[in-house]
């Protein structure tokens, strides 16, 4: 009978002091500093911050198996690589937003968001004009995709389960999803000259191209949300004589309605800042269109596009309005993400 | 406010699989009717066709008649939501509706089905229910509360308050207390001994000192084997099934020999 040979008898082992990682990683950042200027004669931070990665490593390492055995040696190995994976995957986010606002401040002030660009040639004007296209088309959008997207969705899951049209619906939304975005601009161009006439343009065939982008997002994560709601949900409902519209009317949807609401403002979020479709589809103009039906229709992304592609005499000024335009389109983002929160919060079961 | 159940030569089939083959069995009004038997062999199959919730299942159908106080429930017709707005259930997980209140809850069979009542009568329909499932005294300084908030064993008897809301004529109750504990399961007993006044009771249970307990009459249901369909192998009164079964196989179940 084979025995098991334990490594030592008692229960304790050794510990490192708390002020081991701090300090080493002090240690190590001074000391891949040093080595940076030592290889390179200058202070290159990128190799700096890399070397000091890996010598921070190397100590953990080495003081862990030492100290600590190599069971918490690997742990430690492994804590250190997701955390420098995180950083990493992180470092070009924090650039972005530090970036969109150092540039994008110095023209984020009032006449910014009181005047459009008509009659501006240099310096001055604003994109008002861009920011409401933005909002008409995408509002637009939303209340072309949401009952398609949400209909489909409820008959995927309640009443197609595993039939053969709600297969082929499944598998032409997974294409849609793959739809390269200029292409949806080009089908909802396209549309709109077949209906309207060649060559028009109208905020309503931008809302079209975003739709045909939205419509799939939709779709999937409505889909699976309805699918989380437990079956017991719907057969408690059924025994007590209710119809089934009204179970999923009044038990399914209720129940998944915070994850709906976030799930249809993610899609927002995912189509506001496409700018392809809306180049061909909407159009470019300098000026505010209030009506979604009729002539051209400036939005956020194009606008951005626009002014940094073709500045006029004054440069600085155009790429100015650009980086405010981004910097207003990421806001816009942000406050749609955390209003879809608030829903999802205000709108969620309770137990307490 | 009750209603006899007749079933003859009812079979029930998932797809091609024969779940249930050939049960014959009469459920009379104002008594408690016991499913014993072991896993699998049909008996929670075969409740569920007694108020049509099998459909709920996919490729679920059945062949033979049901029969409610004479009228058919599989005849030409025969609207399933009528069905079960006469005959209610309880589950084996309590399952209250996690968006409303427990007031809401009792109302669901009501307020889902888009009738309007008078608030008044709505409060008088809250109580009697509550009181009726033995929850009023527990409750009645919360009902504004989420159901979900209460304990197993208040879920479950908040779900029976929401079935006899509904003035049903019949309640199923498809082991009822498997999930609770024996002080909450003593609490439904109870309870389903005060309902067999009023309603039609069948309940399955793998509890046989639970069947023993409640029911007046007790039906044994078996399988031959995996991938056989099950069968009613006896029912009588629950005093002489679980002293002097005619078929061997029941007493081989109740001394506890197999399953």
């Amino acid at each position: 009978m084979a025995t098991i040979v334990h490594a030592a008898e008692t229960l304790t082992a050794g510990r490192l002091p708390r002020a081991t990682v701090p300090v080493s990683l002090v240690g190590s950042v001074l000391l891949g500093y040093a080595l940076a200027i030592l290889f390179t004669g200058g202070a290159n931070i990128g190799l700096a911050v890399a070397l000091a990665y890996l010598l921070f490593l190397l100590v953990m390492e080495i003081a862990t198996r030492v100290v600590e055995g190599p069971r918490q040696a690997s742990d430690r190995r492994a804590t250190n690589l997701v955390v420098g994976a995180f950083v990493l995957a992180l470092l070009p986010l924090g650039s972005l937003v530090w970036e969109v606002l150092s540039k994008g401040i110095p023209r984020f002030d009032v006449p910014f968001f009181s005047q459009s660009m008509r009659n501006v040639v240099g310096a001055g004007g604003g994109a008002i004009h861009a920011v409401w296209g933005t909002v008409y088309v995408t509002g637009m959008a939303t209340l072309i995709s949401v009952p398609i997207g949400l209909l489909t969705a409820i008959y995927l899951a309640e009443y197609g389960v595993r039939n053969r049209l709600s297969k082929a619906i499944t598998f032409f939304v997974d294409v849609m999803t793959g739809v390269p975005s200029i292409v949806a601009g080009l089908f909802a161009y396209a549309l709109m000259g077949l209906l309207l006439g060649p060559g028009s343009r109208s905020g309503f065939a931008g809302s079209i191209a975003l739709s045909v982008l939205m419509i799939p997002v939709v779709v999937r994560s409505s889909e699976e949300l309805l699918k989380l709601v437990p079956n017991e949900l719907r057969e408690a409902a059924y025994a007590l004589g209710v119809p089934k519209w009204l179970t999923i009317v009044k038990v399914v949807l209720p129940t998944a309605v915070s994850g709906l609401v976030s799930g249809v403002i993610l899609a927002i979020a995912r189509v506001i800042g496409e700018t392809a479709p809306l180049l061909i589809a909407a159009g470019f103009t300098a000026s505010m269109n209030n009506n979604l039906f009729e002539n051209p229709m400036m939005t956020l992304p194009v606008f951005v596009y626009d002014s940094y592609a073709h500045p006029g005499t004054d440069v600085q000024a155009y790429w100015d309005r650009a980086w405010a335009g981004a910097l207003t389109l990421i806001l816009i983002v942000m406050i749609l993400n955390l209003a879809g929160r608030l829903i999802a919060r205000r709108f969620a079961p309770k137990t307490r | 406010m009750s209603k006899r159940i007749e079933t003859t030569d009812l079979n029930v089939y998932y797809g091609n699989f024969r779940a249930v083959e050939d049960v014959t069995i009469t459920i009379e009004p104002r008594s408690v009717t016991a499913f014993i038997g072991p896993s699998g062999c049909g008996k929670s199959t075969f409740l569920r066709t007694l108020n049509r919730m099998h459909e709920v299942i996919p490729g679920a159908y059945v062949e033979g008649e049901v029969l409610l106080d004479g009228e058919n429930l599989y005849g030409p017709g025969v609207d399933p939501v009528r069905v079960r707005r006469q005959v209610g259930m309880v589950f084996q997980r309590p399952n209250p509706f996690p968006t409303m209140s427990i007031k809401e809850n009792v109302l669901a069979g009501i307020r889902l089905n888009n009738r309007r009542m008078p608030k008044a009568d709505q409060d008088d329909l809250v109580e009697r229910s509550l009181r009726g499932a033995n929850l009023w005294e527990e409750v009645k300084n919360r009902l504004d509360l989420p159901g979900s908030g209460l304990s197993g064993g208040q879920q479950q008897r908040l779900c029976i308050a929401r079935a006899i809301a509904m003035e049903p004529q019949v309640l199923l109750m498809d082991e009822p207390c498997s999930a609770l504990d024996p002080i909450s399961t003593l609490a439904i007993e109870d309870l389903m001994s005060e309902l067999k006044e009023q309603y039609t009771i069948v309940i399955v249970t793998h509890n046989m000192q639970q069947a023993a307990r409640v029911s007046d009459v007790t039906a044994f249901f078996n399988i031959a084997g995996t991938g056989s369909p099950g069968k009613l192998i006896e029912v009588g009164p629950t005093d002489k099934i679980f002293s002097a079964p005619d078929v061997q196989a029941t007493e081989d179940y109740i001394s506890g020999r197999f399953g």
